[in-house]
């Protein structure tokens, strides 16, 4: 899967930070060796408590951009509340970029929708790969975890499992530490993005293009990413100049994927 | 610190928010729902994992194109720092940084 690729070398990145937390997995030893399809898969605090305090290194990192988003969106001109509320709610960051950099008056609702379920498709497949853990658990437990899935603490979660652990709760616990810093992170961005003046005297006009570009620099997965990327620049680029509005943002990456459809070799 | 304004809810922006929130569930939700019931092939899922990336590029392209050279050398200064130290609000502040110096220059 590519996306796990991705996410793979995150997770990898990460693992110097959450090493020091090998000790409560010993514990599960004797449930491995039951099997992994029939050992029982714990839903409990201890499986929030780890989630959490894996997590929280990460999450800092999540709050980096949280800090990015809350300026740009009372830019756009979302209150704080309103930035406070849209991260609370959303908790999909790039989306949420997005979002704020299509925002326009009048807001440009379906174009945002639309955006927004496109960059979110991927979540899909993070979900669906959990699938040979989160069966041993009832449906709300499942879900409920889901809705606090973000990339990060998925990846957590993927290696937590793949390591043999069989904590059902660590998805919960791990998106419990990113919601609070996405969250807080978004308040103190918005509060310091309303103070700023004219933004362009201090170079903020180009915070926006910057996130955009880290954003890319992490999504980058070696040369399979470059045809799809080079479609998606082209069509966007020709689409600016021929269509209406912001809608070459969504054409550009649904050429892209069709593309790498298309052209798919397994 | 706290301008006025900030707690203001605009009942337009709350529904797009909800709509936002709605679909993205659906995302997150949706995956593990539909695997019992369909199969997701390869090919789809290799489509559905470069759509991130390339809405990003798509939003970067005509950005940047109709940038100029000290948007061009401050991109490329974000992209060293990512790849260099992995820290986003280092690459940022270098970014912002570097677009003042690159126009004050030019």
């Amino acid at each position: 899967m590519r996306s796990e690729s991705r996410t793979g070398d995150e997770a990898a990145r990460l693992s110097t930070a959450t090493s020091r937390e090998a000790g409560p997995s010993d514990e599960t030893d004797g449930e491995r060796a039951a099997g992994p399809d029939r050992a029982p898969v714990p839903f409990d605090r201890r499986g929030v408590r780890a989630g959490f305090l894996t997590c929280v290194p990460i999450a800092l990192g999540v709050g980096g951009y949280g800090i990015a988003f809350g300026v740009l969106a009372t830019q756009a001109g979302l209150s704080v509340a309103e930035a406070a509320m849209m991260s609370a709610l959303v908790l999909a960051g790039a989306s949420q970029i997005v979002a704020v950099e299509l925002w326009a008056d009048p807001i440009p609702i379906a174009a945002i929708v639309a955006t927004t379920f496109a960059i979110n498709l991927r979540y899909s497949l993070m979900g669906a790969a959990l699938q040979p853990w989160f069966r041993h658990l009832s449906a709300g437990r499942r879900y409920g975890s889901l809705l606090l899935m973000a990339d990060e603490n998925w990846a957590l979660t993927m290696r937590d499992f793949k390591a043999g652990n069989r904590r059902g709760a660590f998805l919960l616990g791990s998106g419990i530490a990113i919601w609070i810093f996405w969250v807080g992170a978004t308040i103190v961005g918005a509060l310091f993005g309303g103070t700023v003046g004219d933004p362009a005297a201090y170079g903020f006009d180009f915070i926006l293009a910057a996130v955009f570009v880290a954003l890319a620099a992490e999504l980058w997965e070696g040369r399979s990413t470059l045809v799809p990327w080079l479609v998606a620049l082209g069509t966007a680029v020709l689409a600016a100049d021929l269509l209406p509005g912001r809608w070459y943002i969504l054409l550009g990456g649904l050429v892209a994927a069709s593309v790498e459809v298309i052209r798919y070799d397994p | 610190m706290i301008h006025e304004g900030a707690l203001a809810l605009d009942p337009l922006v709350v529904a797009v928010i909800l709509a936002m929130a709605g679909v993205t569930a659906v995302t997150k939700v949706g995956g593990l729902w539909l695997l019992s019931r369909i199969e997701v092939s390869d090919r789809l899922e290799a489509g559905l994992s470069v759509l991130p990336g390339a809405i990003v590029i798509a939003i970067l392209g005509p950005e940047l194109a109709a940038g100029g050279p000290a948007e061009w050398g401050a991109a490329g200064l974000v992209v060293l720092v990512m790849w260099r130290t992995e820290n986003i609000l280092l690459a940022l502040c270098a970014g912002v940084g570097a677009v003042v110096l690159f126009r004050a220059i030019g």
